[in-house]
This record gives C-alpha cells, sequence and structure tokens, in this order.
C-alpha cells in the first residue's frame, strides 16, 4: 500500500502543511482532510511543502483545485513550495504555474504572505 | 542481446480499489526497468497507468471494489504496451473534453485531467469498448534504442 501521511506546522497565521510520499487517489482524503481542518478553523493562509513528496498523480492535484477558492475568496492562497522537477514537471504540463504561486521554499512562500 | 530482442510479457490482476494502485505502480516499474527504460520515461509511464487505472476504479466501476482490473505488459526492442482492461461501464474518450484548467478550477472538476496527463505522457492511447462485455484501454510508449 501507498506510503503517504502529512504534517501541519504553524508559523504565526501561516499554516504550512508538509507533504510525505506518495499522493494518488488512494491517499488524496489524507490532504483533503488538512485543507478541511484548517478552512473549518479560519486558517487560510497556507504553505505546502513538497520536499519529501515521492509521486503525485492528477487524484492529488485536484485536491489543490478543490480547495483553491474558497481559501482565495477569504483572502488567503495556498502557495506551493520545495517541489522537485519530476513533480513540477507534472504541475507544468498541466498549466498549475498560471493558478498557483510555486517557491524554492518555504522562507520565500512566508515572505510573499507577510510582505507585500 | 538476443534477450532484449524477445518480446515479453506479464500480467497483473487487481480488484478496482484505490489501494491496489500502488501494487499497480510497482509492477509497471519493475517491468519497464527491465525493459531498459530510462527513468524518466518509466516514470511518465507509470503515472499514465495510474490515470488509466483511477479512471476505471471511479468511472467504469463507480467506486465498487469487486471490479476486476487487468494491466498485461508486452514489450520487444522498439515498442513497451500497457493494455488495461476492466468490465466495468463503458467509457466515451471522445466526450471528454480537453481541459481547460481555469473552468475545470471554477467548477471543482478534475477528471479530465487524467486523461490529459495520459495522452501526453504516452505516445499512443487507444480505447476499445464492448459495452456490457469490456473496456480495453492500450497505452503504449516508443523505446528509444542507442
Amino acid at each position: 500500500m501507498a506510503e503517504f501521511s502529512t504534517s501541519v506546522q504553524e508559523r504565526g497565521d501561516i499554516s504550512i502543511i508538509n507533504l510525505k510520499g506518495f499522493l494518488d487517489a488512494h491517499t488524496a482524503p489524507t490532504l483533503e482532510n488538512n485543507f478541511t481542518q484548517l478552512i473549518n478553523s479560519s486558517k487560510y493562509k497556507i504553505v505546502v511543502n513538497f520536499e519529501d513528496l515521492a509521486y503525485i498523480s492528477s487524484a492529488g492535484l485536484g485536491v489543490f483545485m478543490a480547495y483553491i477558492e474558497n481559501i482565495r475568496d477569504n483572502k488567503g492562497d495556498i502557495k506551493l513550495t520545495n517541489m522537485s522537477d519530476k513533480v513540477f514537471n507534472i504541475f507544468d504540463l498541466l498549466g498549475f504555474p498560471l493558478l498557483y504561486e510555486i517557491y524554492k521554499n518555504e522562507e520565500e512562500a512566508i515572505k510573499k504572505f507577510s510582505g507585500s | 542481446m538476443s534477450v532484449r530482442n524477445k518480446n515479453r510479457t506479464g500480467e497483473l490482476r487487481v480488484k478496482s480499489k484505490t489501494e491496489n494502485l500502488s501494487e499497480i505502480r510497482d509492477f509497471v516499474s519493475m517491468n519497464a526497468r527491465a525493459a531498459g527504460i530510462p527513468e524518466a520515461t518509466v516514470e511518465n509511464i507509470i503515472l499514465a497507468v495510474d490515470e488509466a487505472c483511477t479512471n476505471i476504479i471511479k468511472h467504469a466501476y463507480k467506486l465498487s471494489p469487486e471490479g476486476e482490473i487487468i494491466i498485461k505488459i508486452n514489450y520487444d526492442k522498439e515498442k513497451f504496451t500497457v493494455t488495461i482492461i476492466d468490465y466495468g461501464k463503458s467509457f466515451e474518450p471522445d466526450r471528454v473534453p480537453l481541459p481547460d484548467l481555469q473552468k475545470y478550477y471554477r467548477e471543482h472538476r478534475v477528471g479530465g485531467l487524467g486523461m490529459y496527463l495520459m495522452k501526453s505522457l504516452m505516445d499512443d492511447v487507444e480505447y476499445q469498448s464492448v459495452p456490457g462485455e469490456y473496456n480495453q484501454v492500450l497505452l503504449s510508449k516508443n523505446i528509444r534504442s542507442g
């Protein structure tokens, strides 16, 4: 069975979701739960760190699409960081860089939330 | 060299559960590596097969876990082909439009992304359906020699 886990950290009013392992149709509900919980707690500034993510399919990509509208309507955003080339290529193939801000590391994403 | 010129095949049968996707990926990975395919291409084939099987689980079998999925692999020195068979609801690929991501994002629709990925990652994607009997999708990738 595919291994996938997440952990959530708080940095001020910003929430960081760390992804680990294989994100597919079987494991996507784990990440959906993270987003649902953050939204239920009115936490709309979210950074997702892909550093330990080994694999993503469209079922995983779909999770980001499912929540982004609600989050942006509440003046928040989902910013993505630390993607491997392999994972970035899949995002790129589907045109995600037009819809999501993707940064090299967490610090850059956090700066964007707190800075401008 | 005689080994590489041989036609090789493999077959995996699994039930239509998302928890079986990792076994499917491992099966494809093992065969694609044995065929001597470069790593980046192996990853693309794995993802395309995952997408095809995810679509079967969600749409052909509508998440019922008792459906059967058969994955057959056939390769020679020129071509690596994965044939995926199911006995669920038939699929009409012409009815799936290419995704307009902005529109998908507004409507929270993601089903067509997998189809688009399969077509982007493979050299050929062919569907064949005999309604009420079986559906078959053929994914193939040309193997560059040398």
